[in-house]
């Protein structure tokens, strides 16, 4: 009786030690505590980020129509940008930015899939040897020189061909095609890549030629890809700052032709930013338009992401 | 027409269109180094830019371009490396998550300007900080963060699932199996990123002008001293990078030989930029062939 | 087309109290979001024996097994108890990485780190706060010893473990786990990536871990466990059909599920 009894408690003792030891934190819990402490407050940070620049980018670039108390419909439609005068119509801008990103997309994007046909379909070697690099480079170079570059050959170069000053929509067309096509290409390359190769195979079993396959099959399913890419240029192109501003000549005007002195939503930014003060109408105007800018990066995302989506419902079903 | 004709035609086109790409490559890089390698001297790159003109040597706006770079990945590699740990091992597959991928997102597609002109309006207008190194370093940060982040996550998640469950196997806590399993395997793929994201904090500009400023003030670099105002380290100092410089010549300067001077400072940049893609090439393979096979 | 066997009759032992238990499941289930993939599994497993779980591809071995150590967490719910020293280690307050220490396991494919052959060992010690340089290299010597690597590795602790051979890599899994001095080994089909030489210089180590360890192995091939078990289970379907002791089972099957099973004809 006595010695069952001890022999229990001695069980119950260890079994006691046990749950102890089996339930209290140790150099792991902690460590992982640490960590998950660390890695929460690293994307805290990334969100806070994101969270102040919508918040104050917004608030500040409201301001004109609330304290200003600018209407909506004249900023936006209207023609005359003279902000030190209070006229902000900010049309120009706004044309001059779709002008430049529409034209260089519809530029680029042959060159895009011409060269994106090449690497997959036609040289895979070649591109991965030669265009590869070459793409890597284009991407590479920083905006300033590409603006350096579209001022030093691209703005004369115009100047000789149809005279003027040389600055305008078509110089920063042509700067901005260089500057969207490897975005775009590499996009590009990428969804040619995903398409599943018994298509090929089997059109080209069926006695098609590769141009056939490739216009008839590859580039069909591949077009929500395609889409995308050139959304991803766009976007580029829409919020380049720098490089257009050195060739698009800064005239808050209308633009007329393609070949006169124009602005965009960026170059006006840079310029103009520095030399407003703080509160100020002029200065509120300025952060209006990098609202819209805001806006349109905005938007470009989800319409990435409503591409997407499709994409995947047609392939779901 | 025949589809054998079309074909044909089609191919030519597009062999054409190659040949014009590589064409308008060739043509930029040869254009730069021709136009700036002979303008490149060493009391170029070592001498300091006449305030007024902006002719001269471009010495202090390339420290400035690796101080500010320094400073940004001392910033910026941390709290990636955090947050793509994050994404890649204590991110559940919900709705939280998702917002936050988007919000990474969003960042990384905003136009630099509109960053740069974030941290002109939290640095030097609502801190009154100015413009200095530090603004920049951080406006950099802010537009180096979500690239960053997305590398390195997609590195870490690379890794194989059976390296984790090795480590987490042996009781290893989750962080410890991260940092001390994954990360080393992971490391070729981050380093080729953090060091491609150099090149382009290096060659950024346009988050720059109203952050790190546009003006090079003439340091003391025998002061190495950072809380002294004439010290190149001085983070509260303004600080025109090279990228920034380029296009203040081209839009403002008022030298004579202005063209020249940004064809030799495009060169310089350039040149910097080909050494980091260069750099990460080779540095990755390097690490890749470190981790996996002896040494 | 499968054949239905019923899940009423099965033929699971249970241990009288004078056997003592490495661990114990009572009820345990484990569902993959809606897939019900394992079913109340009562199973024992005795101290010091090596215990084979065998069935067909899909049937819930390593569904079990890993809940074991809880290396299911966050991957499928599992529900029921696990027994460990009278714990019941399934609660969510226990301290996993504290149970994997005693609770080790070796994978299928064999998953060195990408580190040489002494830190694949010494790391996790170090992580748990073992510091000393002797005592360090004694364990890399007895656990690789252990694991029958010791003759072929010694002159090169420091090469890198992704150059060994998948069997010598195996075997180093092995004792990194047993340089932990767990109590119980669980092993998912260790063999299953190995030629046939290294496939028995694996058993013959198991044979040997025993007298220390309690082990717990999933394998395919029904030589293996007979050659290597003493208890055995049969799993069909996420339900444990048949547990008895191997001899029994090879010579003398319970059920019809059991013996069309290792009589080949299942299915
Ligand atoms: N990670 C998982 N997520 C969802 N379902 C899973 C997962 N792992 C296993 N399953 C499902 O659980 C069931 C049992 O799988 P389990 O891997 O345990 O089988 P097994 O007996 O080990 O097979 P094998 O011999 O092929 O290894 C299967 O139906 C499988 O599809
Ligand atoms: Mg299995």
């Amino acid at each position: 009786m006595e010695q069952t009894n001890f022999q229990l408690k001695k069980q119950d003792a260890q079994s006691h030690e046990w749950d102890v030891r089996l339930h209290r934190a140790t150099r792991a819990t902690r460590e992982d505590w640490l960590g998950r402490g660390i890695s929460y407050l690293c994307i805290g940070v990334i969100i806070l980020v994101v969270a102040s620049m919508l918040w104050f980018i917004t608030s500040k670039g409201i301001a004109t129509f609330t304290q200003n108390h600018v209407s909506l419909w004249k900023f936006l439609s209207g023609t005359n940008w003279a902000p030190d005068q209070g006229n902000i119509g900010a049309l120009p801008m706004i044309v001059g930015s779709f002008a430049v990103t529409f034209a260089a997309a519809i530029v680029a994007t042959p060159f895009a899939v011409g060269t994106a046909i090449f690497m997959t379909e036609i040289s895979p070697n070649k591109g991965r040897k030669v265009l590869q690099p070459v793409i890597e480079l284009l991407v590479g170079i920083p905006s300033v020189v590409y603006g350096f570059i579209g001022l030093a050959v691209v703005v004369p170069f115009m100047r000789h061909l149809v005279g003027g000053s040389g600055f305008g929509i078509i110089s920063a067309t042509f700067v901005l095609f260089v500057m969207v096509l490897p975005t775009i290409t590499t996009m590009t390359v990428d969804s040619l890549r995903a398409v599943p190769r018994h298509y090929k195979e089997a059109s080209l079993a069926l006695g098609a030629t590769r141009w056939q396959t490739v216009s008839r099959v590859i580039l069909r399913s591949a077009t929500p890809g395609i889409l995308t890419a050139v959304i991803f240029g766009m976007a580029r192109a829409f919020g380049e700052a720098l490089a257009v501003q050195m060739v698009i000549g800064n005239a808050a005007i209308m633009p007329k032709n393609l070949i006169s002195p124009a602005s965009t939503l960026t170059s006006q930014l840079t310029t103009g930013i520095g030399d407003t003060i703080d509160g100020t109408l002029p200065n509120n105007a300025l952060w209006s338009l990098a609202l819209i800018l805001l806006l349109m990066s905005l938007f470009f995302n989800a319409l990435v992401r409503f591409i997407a989506k499709r994409g995947q419902l047609k392939n779901g079903r | 027409m025949g589809a054998k004709r079309t074909d044909f035609i089609a191919t030519v086109i597009i062999n054409l269109i190659v040949a014009a790409v590589v064409g308008i490559l060739i043509f930029l890089l040869a254009y730069i180094l021709i136009a700036g390698l002979p303008h490149v001297s060493w009391s170029f790159l070592t001498g300091t830019t006449d305030a007024f003109s902006g002719a001269g040597g471009i010495g202090v706006q390339l420290f400035n371009s690796f101080y500010l770079l320094v400073l940004t990945m001392l910033i910026s590699i941390p709290i990636s490396l955090g947050a793509g740990i994050y994404l890649a091992e204590y991110a559940k597959d919900n709705w939280r998550t998702s917002l936050i991928r988007s919000a990474i997102e969003v960042l990384s597609s905003l136009p630099s300007v509109v960053v740069g002109l974030f941290g002109f309006l939290l640095f030097v207008v609502k801190f009154k900080i100015g413009f200095s190194v530090i603004s920049g370093a951080i406006a950099l940060t802010f537009f180096n963060l979500p690239l960053l982040t997305r590398n390195i996550e997609e590195s870490l998640s690379a890794v194989p699932r059976n390296q984790r469950e090795a480590g987490l196997s042996l009781g290893l806590s989750k962080w410890k199996t991260e940092i001390g399993i994954i990360l080393p395997v992971a490391l070729p793929g981050i380093v080729t990123g953090i060091v491609l994201s150099a090149g382009r904090v290096f060659g950024e500009a346009a988050a720059l002008i109203y952050t790190a400023g546009q003006s090079a003030p003439v340091t003391n670099f025998a002061d190495w001293n950072p809380m002294d105002a004439a010290s190149p380290l001085n983070p509260f100092r303004p600080a025109e990078t090279l990228a920034v410089h380029i296009w203040k010549v081209n839009t403002e300067g008022l030298a004579s030989n202005a063209s020249q001077l940004s064809a030799a400072a495009s060169a310089v940049l350039i040149i910097a930029v080909l050494l980091f893609n260069l750099g990460a090439r080779v540095l990755g393979n390097f690490l890749y062939r470190r981790v996996t096979a002896s040494k | 087309m499968l054949k239905q066997y019923s899940f009423e009759k099965t033929a699971v032992q249970t241990f009288a109290g004078n056997v003592s238990l490495a661990m114990r499941t009572e009820n345990l289930q484990v569902f993959y979001g809606a897939n019900h993939a394992m079913h109340d599994a009562d199973l024992g497993f005795p101290k010091n024996q090596i215990t084979a779980l065998i069935g067909a591809s899909g049937s819930g071995k390593s569904t079990y097994l890993r809940s074991l150590n809880r290396m299911n967490d966050g991957i499928a719910t599992v529900t029921g108890k696990i027994w460990y020293h009278d714990v019941d280690i399934n609660e969510p307050n226990v301290n996993i990485y504290e149970i994997r220490r005693h609770i080790g396991m070796v994978f299928q494919r064999p998953n060195p780190f990408a580190k040489s052959i002494r830190e694949n060992i010494v790391y996790a010690l170090k992580a748990n706060g073992i510091k000393g340089k002797a005592e360090l290299e004694e364990r890399v010597e007895t656990s690789l010893k252990g694991a029958a690597l010791w003759d072929e590795v010694k002159d090169s602790l420091d090469k890198s473990a992704l150059a060994l051979s998948g069997g010598q890599q195996q075997r180093l899994c092995i004792a990194r786990s047993i340089a932990m001095e767990p109590d119980v080994l669980l092993l998912d089909e260790p063999c299953s990536a190995l030629d046939p030489i290294s496939t028995v210089k694996v058993e013959e180590t198991l044979l040997q871990l025993q007298k220390k360890y309690s082990i717990i192995i999933v394998t395919h091939n029904m030589q293996q466990a007979a050659r290597v078990s003493s208890q055995c289970a049969f799993f069909h379907l996420g339900h444990v059909m048949e547990y008895t002791p191997t001899a029994t089972m090879f010579s003398n099957p319970q059920i019809p599920a059991t013996q069309d099973y290792i009589s080949g004809s299942f299915g």
